[in-house]
């Protein structure tokens, strides 16, 4: 009897009997844009992970919009999806409206407004939008999952963004540089390459493929570049 | 004010469902067991089903949610072919169903309990499709594709087997490598049974077979204390 009482209580570990559903997940991934003068790069990797797995290695959460400009979700990817419809649909009925396409500093305010609805049961997103403004700049917008937002002039959220966005702080913002390299559209694409090449050697969550939007006035280019598999 | 009475749990499972992509097609396969709890229920109760002329669907989790998807599958099918307009829906659009139709539930916290892989003729374009969808509403697609335990003991041996292969592997090899995924599971799946079933989509049209039971070798279990040795 002594024996069994010191067994039981000498067990630490509680095992819940009943396994509570979760609506959320969390599917990792890097995201990152970056604003010039007259472009906008928007890249994010194209692995999908759940827990210690990769569900596939090519599953994009990078969406070029139907206005022109780019949106890049990372966090949940179901959740992401669906957002995305909805953007669509809002971009759609703007459009039978007013005759026209919604300005990419219209879509960050709207899409404050739609993250911030559901802020009792939020899109688990983090959303950074990039594009050109009305005068033809570079524009990036990053958001939390509720809709607080910021326009910026460089952004990487995401699995590994604590690790690219120092590095981006540095070779695009110049912090703590004397000489300031000009922002080139090949400079900025470079940059991108190198943050992602080397987040995956150290972000489990990051790797597969870099699919990278580049936004100039003469339209949008897609390009992939192979990342590490492992 | 009524308690909540949405969560649900899972009651009788199937456990996991495989999938890959080959030279000609999708091939699935998936164990005929529905457990119940750790009690092995059923032992013959079919987990891949035809959807259509065009498309394969293998689910693990709850059975009695599946059954209820099947069924719903079955009412569209026959609203999209009443409306005689000479289009149909294709593993593609089947697999978007089921993707909103799985987000949906998890957004009111009342889940369908499963995990499903669907194999197929793309869309109208052609083209093969192999894609996922869980009770989350997480959605993907890849070359292949394993579910629940399946997921961590045979998704390694599909992918070295698959991944860069998938215009060359011939039929005989993708349904090698899916019994021999199989038989690990067996071994190592405390919830799985020695009975499967291999499903088919290719140009000449959607083949699940008759359950079969797999070849399995215990010799090496005389020796050892617990399975056959006494000392």
């Amino acid at each position: 009897m002594q024996m069994y009482e010191e067994q039981k209580s000498s067990c630490p570990v509680k095992v819940p009997v009943e396994c509570r559903f979760s609506p959320y997940t969390d599917n990792g991934g890097t995201t990152l844009a970056i604003a010039g003068d007259d472009f906008c790069v928007i890249a994010g990797d194209t692995r999908q992970s759940e827990g210690y797995s990769i569900n596939s290695r090519y599953a994009p959460k990078v969406y070029q919009l139907s206005n022109g400009s780019v949106l890049a979700t990372g966090g949940m990817y179901a959740d992401g999806v669906t957002l995305v419809k909805m953007i669509e649909q809002r971009l759609e009925w703007y459009r039978h409206a007013h005759d026209k396409q919604m300005s990419s500093g219209a879509l960050a305010q709207m899409l404050s407004t739609i993250l911030y609805h559901k802020r009792m049961f939020p899109y688990y997103v983090w959303n950074t939008l990039g594009g050109l403004d009305e005068d033809g700049k570079g524009a990036v917008y990053s958001y939390d999952p509720v809709g607080s937002y910021e326009k910026q002039k460089w952004n990487c959220s995401g699995s590994a963004g604590h690790l690219i966005q120092p590095f981006l702080d540095n070779q695009i913002g110049f912090t703590h540089q004397k000489e300031k390299a000009p922002l080139t559209l090949e400079r900025v694409v470079q940059v991108t390459k190198d943050a992602f090449t080397s987040a995956t050697e150290r972000d489990i969550y990051t790797g597969d493929n870099l699919e990278m939007f580049l936004v100039t006035q003469n339209g949008i280019e897609k390009t992939r570049v192979e990342l590490k598999k492992d | 004010m009524e308690p909540a009475t949405r969560t649900q749990n899972p009651v009788v499972t199937g456990t996991s469902v495989l999938g890959i992509k080959y030279k000609d097609g999708i091939m699935l396969a998936a164990d005929t067991l529905a457990s119940y709890g750790s009690l092995a229920r059923f032992r013959d109760v079919e987990r891949l089903i035809k959807v259509g002329n065009t498309t394969i669907i293998g689910a693990s989790g709850d059975i009695s949610d599946f059954q209820y998807i099947t069924h719903l599958l079955e009412k569209i099918l026959i609203k999209e072919s009443n409306t005689e307009d000479g289009h149909q829906l294709y593993a593609r659009h089947i697999h978007e169903y089921l993707g909103r139709l799985m987000y949906g539930r998890r957004s009111k916290h009342n889940p369908l309990w499963n995990s499903m892989v669907v194999g197929g003729i793309r869309d109208g374009e052609g083209g093969t499709f192999l894609g996922f969808v869980d009770l989350q509403g997480t959605t993907y697609e890849a070359p292949t594709i394993a579910t629940g335990y399946g997921a961590y003991i045979a998704q390694p041996i599909l992918r070295k087997a698959v991944e860069g292969r998938e215009d060359t592997l011939t039929e005989e090899e993708a349904e090698k490598v899916l019994e021999d995924c199989m038989r690990v599971l067996f071994y190592r799946d405390a919830r799985s049974i020695n009975k499967i079933q291999i499903a088919k989509v290719n140009a000449s049209g959607i083949s699940i077979s008759d359950p079969r039971f797999l070849d399995t070798e215990w010799a090496f279990a005389e020796g050892i204390r617990g399975y056959g040795a006494t000392d």
